[in-house]
């Protein structure tokens, strides 16, 4: 699994306090993860913070899944 | 009952009358307060008066980045965000058929977007925090509104709207959101008015006399209380009966 993925996880562990072996990737945050709109909110947050990216409200909205986020975060820094 | 021992506090216009009323009963239930304002003096007297807990934090809420700064150096001064305080504000008053565009937005930049800034700049170490208390200072004529106030009266009514928006959006977390708004009180502002003219507003006032920043700042503490903590989303009306609503 690549270092990105990595860090996704475990901040979504952290910030929703749900245990690492629901974390998968097809996980969504909040059908899954019992995350609300405030918790994806807070993630995306804390996912700009910990990559340095920038994620706009648009794109922001997509993502739903744990893989979402990799993807999106995977692709900003390969840009 | 209100104590606040370990909680720390930023309060925007503490150079001001009611401002510091706030800050120095807010310090008095146990606060660390972080004071602001444009007028460093007058904050740092206040500072020396309140002695220790007490930080100085000056700022210009015209520009635009402020807010964020002001909030990162009252964290840094004062220890992570529980109350917040939107207190400070200006008027402009003139008709509306006077009134340009740069005179609405002077006042609006000031009353209503910095209080929004401030907030969602405190609003994220409240979430994580799971508490925190925004209290914003309101006006009687956000609810009544006042010939020549057009400007100030959109800006205390937004203030309103805003109170309740957030107040819906944070309360799953722990974090209150609610205003206190004042009618008339003394302050160095009301001095101008003669005493024929405070006789008059006195009599329209049940409660017989004009209020004092005390007043305000007693409301500002119960909502910044633990004990509040079932309140979110409310108007404290502190007017001495001027206006029920
Ligand atoms: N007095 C009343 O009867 C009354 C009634 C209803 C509501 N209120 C509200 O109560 C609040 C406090 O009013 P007050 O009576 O204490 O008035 P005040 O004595 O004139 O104080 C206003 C405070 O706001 C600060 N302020 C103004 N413009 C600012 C800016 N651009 N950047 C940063 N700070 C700024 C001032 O700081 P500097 O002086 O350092 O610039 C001052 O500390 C206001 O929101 C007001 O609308 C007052």
């Amino acid at each position: 699994m690549s270092d990105i993925a990595e860090r996704v996880k475990k901040i979504v562990v952290d910030h929703l306090g749900v245990e690492e072996s629901k974390v998968t990737a097809e996980a969504s945050f909040i059908d899954d993860l019992g995350a609300d709109s405030l918790d994806t909110v807070e993630l995306v947050m804390a996912f700009e913070e910990a990559f340095s990216v920038e994620i706009p409200e648009d794109a922001a909205e997509k993502i739903s899944t744990v893989k979402d986020a990799i993807e999106y975060i995977e692709k900003q820094k390969a840009a | 009952m209100f104590q606040l021992d370990g909680k720390a506090a930023l309060v925007t216009g503490a150079s001001g009358g009611i401002g510091a009323a706030i800050a120095r009963t807010l310090h008095g239930l146990g606060a660390s307060v972080a004071l602001s304002g444009t007028r460093r003096e007058a904050l740092e007297t206040l500072a020396a008066e309140l002695g220790s807990r007490a930080h100085v934090c000056p700022a210009d809420l015209k520009d635009p980045a402020a807010p964020d700064a002001l909030v990162a150096a009252a964290e840094a001064a004062a220890g992570p965000l529980h109350i917040l305080v939107n207190n400070a504000g200006f008027t402009r008053d003139m008709l509306a058929l006077r009134m340009k565009d740069e005179d609405w937005q002077a006042v609006l930049d000031v009353d209503l977007t910095a209080p929004f800034r401030l907030s969602r700049a405190a609003l994220k170490g409240m979430l994580r925090r799971r508490a925190g208390r925004i209290i914003a200072i309101g006006s009687i004529v956000g609810a009544t509104g006042n010939p020549g106030q057009a400007n100030y009266a959109a800006a205390k009514a937004g203030l309103t709207g805003m109170t309740k928006a957030l107040a819906q959006e944070v309360g799953s977390r722990g974090v209150t959101v609610n205003m206190v708004a004042p009618g008339f009180i003394e302050t160095p502002m009301t001095d101008a008015l003669s005493d024929a003219q405070k006789a008059k507003l006195s009599e329209a006032i049940p409660l017989g006399r004009m209020g004092k920043p005390e007043d305000v700042a007693a409301a500002v503490a119960y909502l910044a209380s633990d004990e509040a903590g079932w309140v979110t989303g409310a108007t404290l009306h502190v007017n001495g009966g001027m206006a029920m609503l």
